[in-house]
């Protein structure tokens, strides 16, 4: 979706700030984010001998530390270590033990093969505190570590790990909801064609003109994906129009809850175009939750009663080419749209029209033409800007081996 | 409260993921795990709705010997098949739903490897032949793109067997190209313009713009 001109000016500043500042919060972040200082064992090694120097004994650990596991709901320690040279050639195994205090009774926790060097602790009180020692063993030698200094799990409440996708959440966030508060006073939001919501109107036309059916099919996910919900939308959409020109709408569904909500959008859509008397229970109808048996009742359907026209509009997988296939070699007009990636070339090749992506999600808006649903656009259209610029930017800096663009993106 | 509740309900259901994703704390993450078993909990009735669904409908066909009625009798007849002994298996009935002990099928898991799976798979095998029907359609010559897209799915039809590195080891050097370079930068593309649009789209229904799914029109 175009940006104005004088948008972009004024932006191109906003984003070149955004870019500096976010590799400067996320190094403050990594800093404020380290975790307590770790207790050692090392000290505590020190006044015990270590058991490795008896021969014959497998070497001991070194570095053992203890500490709270950082960005995490609490109720866990997370113990490292650094291991002997040479652990697998001797085929050491760790046994991790934990107590009360250095001096209590150690019990075993876990046991790990020759190179694992960590091990969280899970399901821990908090504030209680735990010491650990780690026993290398081979056969039947064993060698003893230290027992580090006490740890106490505690839980925290932000993970500095996201702090780059909550900046990211912000400013999409605010820029989507500023567009919005906007658009309410501005003049209206330009926003380009979309062939495939255009050829709405045109496709239930058609099929009031032919008196044939027109087949909504919303996907095969729940109402749990988003795209199935931008499908409901459109299906409002359709719905209205088939009520207007008393078209005959049937919508299969393969998942319960979109089943439901599909009847209700039908049943609301009819009462708003002032023809409830229109709407049967059974436009909407549930077939069967399992993919292929869904899938030839559907195409079963779309050449025993030949619709006129076909939306294939929501989450689609391996069904999409039957699906689109049938309704092409039935001679139906056919709009598709999905963000499946994968099954985007099956749509443009077997329908009239498809809905590529973000046209998907665009579609409310552009059919309803309401300024607040079009202002969404315009804010999602600025933060797409700034990831380009951010791109851009992140390709020649990682180019001349500048790589801080790139790791200020990274997610975790 | 027929607009208001939903929309809150909406709003809350939105938010507690998002909260969690970011604050590690024990009782957000106990309140987003439970709202994910609540779905679990309601597709579970909402199943149930759709059952009585199919058994409404296909009844009705029967009775008003619409056309293609017989096809409702079969439908009819597997469901109440499957609906028994998988009922009855549950509850210990015909020796359970999965393979008895001493190897043999109970009459569930019978009908679920020799009818069901079957039937699966010949609708799975279908899709190999609506692909050539739409492979020939796509690759037709009839302008620019379309010559282009030709090309390029040869080159990357020989690529990817034998006897294309057998003609020439560029073959499978360009098609390791195309894969990586063109095809990935432009689903890259979809891919940004997608999740961007499906997280302006989460907003929307968050905040109580978009609210046609619900079946509230602009009025409301």
């Amino acid at each position: 979706m175009p940006i104005s001109s004088r948008n972009r000016v004024c932006f191109l500043p906003l984003a070149a700030i955004l870019l500096a500042v976010l590799p400067f919060l996320l190094f403050s972040a990594s800093v404020d984010g380290q975790p307590p200082p770790e207790t050692t064992g090392s000290t505590l090694v020190s006044e015990t001998p270590p058991a490795d120097t008896v021969a014959g004994q497998p070497p001991a650990v070194e570095g053992l530390t203890a500490a709270d596991t950082p960005d995490d709901e609490g109720g866990s320690v997370t113990v490292k270590w650094t291991e002997p040279a040479g652990a697998a050639e001797l085929g050491l195994t760790y046994r991790v033990m934990r107590a009360d205090s250095p001096d209590g009774q150690y019990t075993e926790v876990c046991e790990l093969a020759a190179g694992e060097n960590e091990f969280m602790d899970a399901g821990l009180t908090d504030g209680q505190q735990y010491c650990y020692k780690v026993f290398s063993i081979v056969g039947p030698g064993t060698a003893e570590s230290g027992p580090t200094a006490p740890a106490s799990p505690r839980g925290n409440w932000f993970r500095m790990y996201r702090l780059n996708a909550l900046i990211l959440l912000l400013v999409f966030s605010g820029s989507v909801l500023y567009y919005i508060s906007r658009a309410r006073r501005a003049k209206p939001i330009y926003i380009r064609k979309i062939a495939g919501l255009n050829a709405v109107d045109e496709a239930v036309g058609r099929a009031t003109e032919m008196g044939k059916k027109i087949l909504y099919i919303p996907g095969i996910m729940s109402i749990d994906e988003i795209q199935t919900i931008a499908s409901l939308a459109i299906l409002g959409h359709v719905a209205r129009l088939s009520a207007q020109y008393n078209a005959d709408l049937e919508v299969p569904n393969k998942d319960p809850l979109t089943f439901a909500s599909a009847r209700e959008t039908v049943k609301e859509a009819y009462l708003e175009a002032g023809r409830p008397d229109l709407f049967r229970e059974e436009m909407v109808n549930y077939v069967t939750y399992d993919q292929f048996a869904y899938t030839a009742s559907v195409t079963g359907k779309m050449v025993r009663e030949r619709p006129a026209t076909n939306f294939l509009i929501g989450s689609f997988y391996a069904e999409s080419l039957l699906l689109a296939e049938s309704g092409q070699s039935v001679g139906a007009i056919q709009i598709s749209g999905t963000a499946e990636v994968a099954q985007l070339p099956f749509f443009v090749v077997a329908c009239d029209y498809t809905l590529i992506g973000e046209e998907l999600y665009a579609a409310s808006a552009y059919l309803s033409r309401e300024p607040v649903l079009l202002g969404s656009i315009k804010g999602q259209d600025l933060t797409k800007l700034l990831l380009m610029l951010a791109l851009g930017l992140g390709v020649i800096l990682e180019s001349f081996g500048v790589a801080f663009v790139k790791d200020a993106f990274r997610m975790h | 409260m027929r607009k208001q509740v939903p929309l809150l309900l909406t709003f809350c259901a939105g938010m507690i993921p998002i909260v969690a994703l970011f604050v590690p704390e024990r009782h957000v993450s106990t309140v987003s795990t439970t709202l994910d078993s609540w779905l679990i909990i309601v597709a579970g009735f909402a199943l149930l709705l759709g059952v009585v669904n199919v058994v409404q409908m296909n009844t009705n066909k029967i009775r008003r010997k619409t056309s293609g009625w017989p096809y409702a009798v079969v439908l009819l007849a597997g469901l109440a098949i499957m609906g028994t002994f998988g009922f009855a298996g549950a509850f210990g009935g015909f020796g359970g739903i999965a393979t008895r002990l001493d190897g043999t099928s109970t009459p569930f898991d019978w009908l679920y490897q020799n009818a069901f799976l079957p039937l699966q798979g010949t609708m799975f095998a279908l899709l190999a032949f609506f692909m050539a029907s739409a492979s020939y359609r796509a690759f037709r010559a009839r302008n620019v793109e379309a010559t282009i897209l030709l090309i390029a799915a040869l080159i990357v039809m020989f690529g990817r067997i034998p006897f294309g590195e057998m003609v020439t080891k560029w073959f499978p050097l360009t098609t390791e190209w195309i894969m990586a370079k063109p095809n990935m930068a432009a689903q890259r593309g979809i891919m940004i313009g997608a999740g961007l649009g499906a997280a302006s789209m989460a907003l929307r229904v968050i905040v109580g713009i978009e609210r046609s799914y619900l079946g509230l029109g602009k009025g409301e």
